[in-house]
């Protein structure tokens, strides 16, 4: 086994007439790595993910998926992938096991090994009990288990998920974090995007955050909470009326402040130790909270509080 | 580096390689899984559609051709109006069975099932997808048609050997209108356009030589009738049925091959236009 990229891109890039959905951009994923892509709804995540299943063709640039050219090679591509769409596009018309047999044919997959593979699979997402089930009667979680289950048919050497757990239950999610878990554990490379960052802090060993299809900022979790955010956050309400008064006795004691409409964030590395000193200064927050640092303070700060749609 | 010479799961079937990313060979897997769905189909409704073009044959052919008697065909022959219209409606039923499924189901499972989304994410390409839908549309016209054709032949409506021709011909016009009717399909966005299709359907059936001899028609007009597809194969299937076996039948037969080509091309170009893009 060598350790050559999986996933090579050089300023990929892909354009809808006037408008550009990925601009440029560029990673490598390796393999057995889970990778991320973190972004706002828009920012080019899901075109990123069919330009790499080889269901959508680049417009410029580079790309490489297990050494091969999308442009000239999908089946093949195609062959060695699992893709797990941001909506689940099951056969309704068919039962639970019926999917997955059904989609290893797909793969030229001869039926016996369907069938073993099937077994296996309805093991692996907790769907034994429901294996003769018309699809439409799964609940959302099933239905997100099943689809992961069906990626798997062909054994991929990659998977990729578009949104895997947006619109579950916190219990279904953690169900699937847990699959997931395991592949990751497996070797299967993953690769994700998502836009909830527990989600990615969960499972990502690497992650890029995009923004109008841009690479914002690279690296782990841990790195990117270092480099862009501080060790804790001091989360201070005054009242709607008084946030912004304060900022400027804040702004001397923390790295950076940032007033919001209903609280101020203080970025410290000491959140108690900040505490007290703004107590020193005879200031009185209506409430206080002190955390550590997360994900979610790099990706706002990034791409900004703004609504975009 | 590994990656690269490590086996691809290869495309299967002749033409693999120069198909490209088009096909692999596995267009059964696409018609397996349709007639896996099948088994949970609700058959009384497949059943109707089969028992139109029998109920015309009574009404029209029984009924009003007793007050018809003898019609000529277009090579000469004499036979009972009955006679006249059964090839016709032979015809009609392996065009409604193909149209059944290359039309609404094909658009419900485009738009709405987001099926051809999971099959072209697979190692499957968009002409192992067309053949594959195509060919079980075909299956349900060819179904229509032979059982039509064994009431034709318990009413003694068939009048030449040749009449066993009917069933394999038969077949061709269904594979012919379900290519077209999926390539059509296709390109179909709305349920409005979808009617589009109903609203040519009806007149082709009326007025495609199937109640009467094209010759009634003015000059344009019959140019126009003979155009249109059904027209081919009413008249293919009716001299197969009435022994007028002619070299004429082979041009009916060259109309579906063209068809067909035509047809599964265009599918195969919109599938990948909407899917692989």
């Amino acid at each position: 086994m060598t350790s050559a990229p999986v996933i090579e891109a050089r300023a990929l890039t892909k354009r809808f007439g006037d408008l550009v959905a990925v601009d440029g951009i560029d990673f490598e994923v390796a393999p057995g790595e889970a990778f991320g892509l973190l972004g706002p709804n828009g920012a080019g995540k899901s075109t990123t993910m069919r330009m790499i299943g080889a269901v959508s063709q680049r417009t410029s640039g580079e790309l490489q998926v297990l050494g091969l050219n999308p442009d000239t090679e999908g089946p093949a591509i195609r062959a060695r992938l699992g893709v797990v769409p941001q909506e689940d596009n099951l056969d309704m018309e068919l039962s639970v096991r019926e999917n997955l047999v059904v989609y290893g044919r797909y793969f030229g997959i001869s039926r016996a090994e369907c069938h073993r593979r099937a077994d296996e699979l309805l093991a692996f997402a907790q769907l034994e009990e429901k294996a003769r089930t018309k699809t439409d009667d799964l609940s959302g979680g099933m239905k997100r288990r099943l689809t992961i289950a069906r990626a798997l048919v062909n054994e991929p050497r990659v998977l990729m998920l578009d949104e895997p757990t947006t619109g579950l239950d916190p219990q279904a999610r953690h169900v699937l974090w847990d699959r997931l878990f395991r592949l990751k554990e497996r070797g299967t490379t993953l690769v994700l995007t998502t836009h909830y960052m527990d989600e990615a802090e969960q499972l990502c060993d690497r992650l890029v955050v995009v923004d109008h299809g841009r690479i914002m900022a690279e690296g782990s979790p841990a790195e990117l909470i270092r480099q862009y955010s501080s060790r804790e956050v001091l989360e201070l309400r005054f009242g709607s009326g008084r946030n912004a008064e304060v900022e400027p006795l804040l702004d001397p004691l923390a790295d950076r402040v940032e007033v919001l409409p209903d609280r101020v964030l203080c970025y410290t590395d000491d959140g108690e130790d900040l505490l007290e000193r703004v107590a020193a200064l005879g200031l009185e927050p209506a409430t206080s909270l002190v955390r550590r640092s997360s994900l979610e303070d790099v990706f706002l700060r990034l791409t900004g509080r703004s609504l975009i749609e | 580096m590994t990656a690269t010479t490590s086996p691809t799961r290869r495309a299967r079937g002749p033409w693999a390689a120069e198909l490209g990313g088009l096909w692999s060979g596995n267009a059964g897997a696409v018609l397996g899984r349709n007639l896996r769905s099948a088994r949970s189909t609700t058959w009384v409704i497949v059943v109707t559609g089969f028992f139109e073009p029998v109920f015309y044959l009574l009404a029209m052919g029984i009924g009003l051709g007793r007050f018809i008697g003898d019609v000529h065909t277009s090579t000469g022959a004499t036979v009972s109006y009955a006679a006249f219209i059964a090839p016709a409606l032979l015809a009609v039923s392996a065009m409604n069975g193909a149209v059944y499924d290359s039309t609404w189901n094909v658009f419900f499972k485009m738009h709405f099932g987001k099926l051809y989304d999971a099959m072209l994410a697979t190692s499957l390409g968009p002409l192992d997808v067309a053949l594959g839908e195509i060919s079980y549309a075909l299956l349900r016209g060819a179904l229509y048609a032979g059982g039509f054709l064994t009431v034709m032949a318990a009413m003694g409506l068939t009048t030449s050997w040749a009449a066993l021709l009917a069933l394999p011909a038969a077949v061709l016009v269904a594979f012919g209108f379900a290519s077209l009717g999926m390539a059509i399909t296709s390109y179909m966005k709305t349920f409005q356009q979808m009617d589009w299709i109903n609203f040519v359907m009806l007149p082709m059936f009326l007025f495609s030589a199937t109640f009467y001899p094209v010759t009634v028609y003015p000059g344009p007009v019959q140019g126009l009738v003979k155009a249109l597809p059904l027209w081919h194969g009413v008249e293919l299937i009716r001299g197969l049925t009435t022994g007028a076996m002619t070299g004429a039948l082979w041009g009916h037969v060259a109309y579906y091959v063209v068809m067909i080509a035509l047809g599964v091309t265009f599918t195969t170009r919109r599938l990948r236009t909407m899917f692989l893009r």
